[in-house]
């Protein structure tokens, strides 16, 4: 009976030490010490699986996609399209034209911002974002109010990070005609309510943007379950290279849309007196895209699907639960951003010491976190901080790893308390 | 006093002690700033910060029988350390020696790979601003 027990349990979990073994960068000493990768926020690591594909493709398929009229050209394409494929499934978008690929969820907001919201909001419009937005879901905002005319509004928070919801729905009006709210808050962990939300600016024919570049990787995200009609995502944070970032929208939006760049690959006939666009998502696709990235980008999606997201939340909602409580007896540790659900971020500050210097001793034992204001300036003055120091926990990180950390941080926090 | 050259020969014989620990070379660092004389309260505005500096460090000079001393804080410990080590070397002296002063000791503690490039822009801009100082002293002096 106990063996059964365990083999279902073994089955719920996933073996961390195998898991490792797929990721060559972790093997190393830094600064003399075995490394702890803590700054998955930030970006995470990439499996071998992803780096063979990058490999492969310039090995073996390197052409460009779309329209080479030979083998390499429509090997190249296919894996490409593929990906899109894949990514329409991870988020189980309804079809692949509603997959646009860009550089990241930067480029992918400001795309919304510059066609979207330049040929649909007006003045005196409102666009409601929230206190705990990274830059680069404020200052695109910012730019399009200032260009149009329009209002851009702030949804408050609480002090354990948590948003309020009663203000969210009190800033709602006819006047909202935009949403753009982060999934998963990059420097506190709080994930939002999210589909709640989109619920109601619907009722109030709002169109909603989810930031989901810190969820993705995290919790499951069913665009159709979720009825967002845009979604952005970045692929380096979830095991994939940089430089390649996806934007999901609905497909009547994006038909409506005008086009962001103007190019190759994003037009059907072009005449000195009037070209017309090519359709989606080739409208949003100017130029040689980052074909290479891409396609090894569907190697970590794979990853992904293999090590079931349940169980990386399982194990990371394991680690955070677990590092909190611990780091939690150290004299002088401060957690910043406490919310009842949270992705695997632990933002913290130890009492009388700058968070750059927690980084810096950390880093001097080989455990890489970030510090700083996390490009969340608004949010950071909110607390009247200059920053904190965050712990963000991927699939591979271990008990061990942790114990190291609080092991350091104990010391550091000594120093001055 | 010492002069500049002996000191710096002193630090770098203290960082080979330390060895390539960075554990104990950042938690030395910070000790030596934990040992900067107060700074006064009064003085920590804006017009005393040091510009390219990523941490904020503020910097005031005084001349004292022909002799510039420096005081500086800083908001983190590391850098703090950083300028305590530059107020060692360079405090206390006349004008000319500060700015005439060759700095070897930045390089052969290796403090590029302990502070990384990016703090080491910021340890040039504190170099540069204490040698200003000394610059603007020597021409009043020469006036």
């Amino acid at each position: 009976m106990s063996d059964l027990v365990e083999v279902i349990d073994s089955r719920k979990k996933i073996d961390v030490n195998k898991i490792r073994e797929d990721f060559p960068v972790l093997h190393q000493k830094v600064n003399g010490k075995p490394l702890a990768y803590f700054d998955n926020a930030a970006t995470t690591q990439k499996p071998v699986q992803v780096i063979d594909a990058l490999k492969a493709y310039y090995e073996k398929d390197n052409s460009n996609i779309h329209r080479g009229a030979h083998t390499l050209a429509s090997r190249a394409t296919e894996h490409f399209e593929s990906t899109r494929n894949q990514i329409r499934e991870f988020i189980n978008a309804p079809s692949s034209e509603e997959v646009i690929f860009t550089k990241g969820t930067t480029e992918s907001i400001n795309l919304v911002a510059n066609t979207y919201g330049r040929k649909f909001i007006q003045e005196g419009d409102e666009i409601i974002i929230s206190t705990m937005e990274h830059h680069s879901n404020i200052v695109p905002w910012q730019m399009l109010c200032e260009n149009n005319k329009a209002v851009l509004r702030v949804i408050p928070i609480f002090k354990n990070g948590e948003l309020d919801f009663e203000a969210y729905k009190k800033l709602l009006s006819p006047k909202t005609k935009l949403v753009a709210v982060v999934h998963a808050s990059n420097a506190l962990g709080t994930v939002n309510p999210i589909k709640d939300m989109i619920r109601l600016a619907h009722e109030y024919g709002a169109k909603f943007l989810v930031d989901g570049a810190q969820s993705t990787a995290h919790l499951p995200v069913d665009v159709q379950d979720l009825d967002c009609d845009f979604l952005a995502f970045s692929a380096h944070k979830l095991y994939g290279p940089t430089g390649v970032g996806v934007l999901y929208g609905k497909r009547e939006l994006l038909e409506k849309m005008p086009p962001y760049q103007g190019g190759g690959e994003m037009i059907k006939e072009v005449r000195f007196e009037n070209t017309t666009y090519n359709d989606i998502p080739y409208k949003f696709e100017a130029g040689t895209p980052n074909i290479a990235d891409v396609i090894a980008f569907d190697q970590a999606l794979t990853f992904i699907k293999d090590c079931g997201k349940d169980k990386i939340h399982a194990h990371e909602s394991q680690l955070l639960a677990y590092a909190f409580d611990k780091c939690a007896t150290i004299k002088g540790f401060e957690p910043i951003g406490t919310a009842d659900e949270k992705v695997s971020v632990m933002s913290f500050n130890i009492k009388n010491t700058h968070p750059f210097d927690v980084g810096m001793m950390l880093d001097a034992s080989g455990i890489a976190v970030r510090t700083g204001h996390h490009c969340t300036q608004p949010l950071m003055d909110w607390y009247g901080i200059e920053g904190t120091v965050r712990a963000s926990f991927a699939v591979y990180n271990t008990v061990e790893e942790i114990d190291r950390l609080y092991n350091s941080l104990v010391r550091i926090a000594k120093r001055k308390n | 006093m010492e002069d500049i050259n002996a000191i710096q020969d002193e630090i770098i014989g203290e960082f080979e002690i330390l060895g390539d620990d960075k554990e104990s070379t950042i938690y030395y660092i910070m000790e030596l700033g934990d040992q900067l004389p107060d700074f006064p309260e009064t003085e920590r505005k804006e017009d005393n910060i040091i510009k390219g500096c990523q941490s904020k460090v503020w910097l005031i000079t005084n001349l004292q029988d022909g002799k510039i001393q420096f005081l500086a804080d800083s908001n983190t410990a590391i850098t703090k350390g950083l300028i305590s080590l530059l107020i060692r070397v360079l405090s206390g002296r006349k004008a000319k020696e500060i700015m005439n002063a060759d700095l070897y000791f930045i390089e052969r503690i290796g403090m590029g790979n302990i502070i990384g490039s990016q703090r080491s822009n910021g340890l040039a801009a504190m170099i540069k601003q204490m040698k200003m100082f000394a610059l603007a002293y020597q021409s009043k002096i020469d006036a």
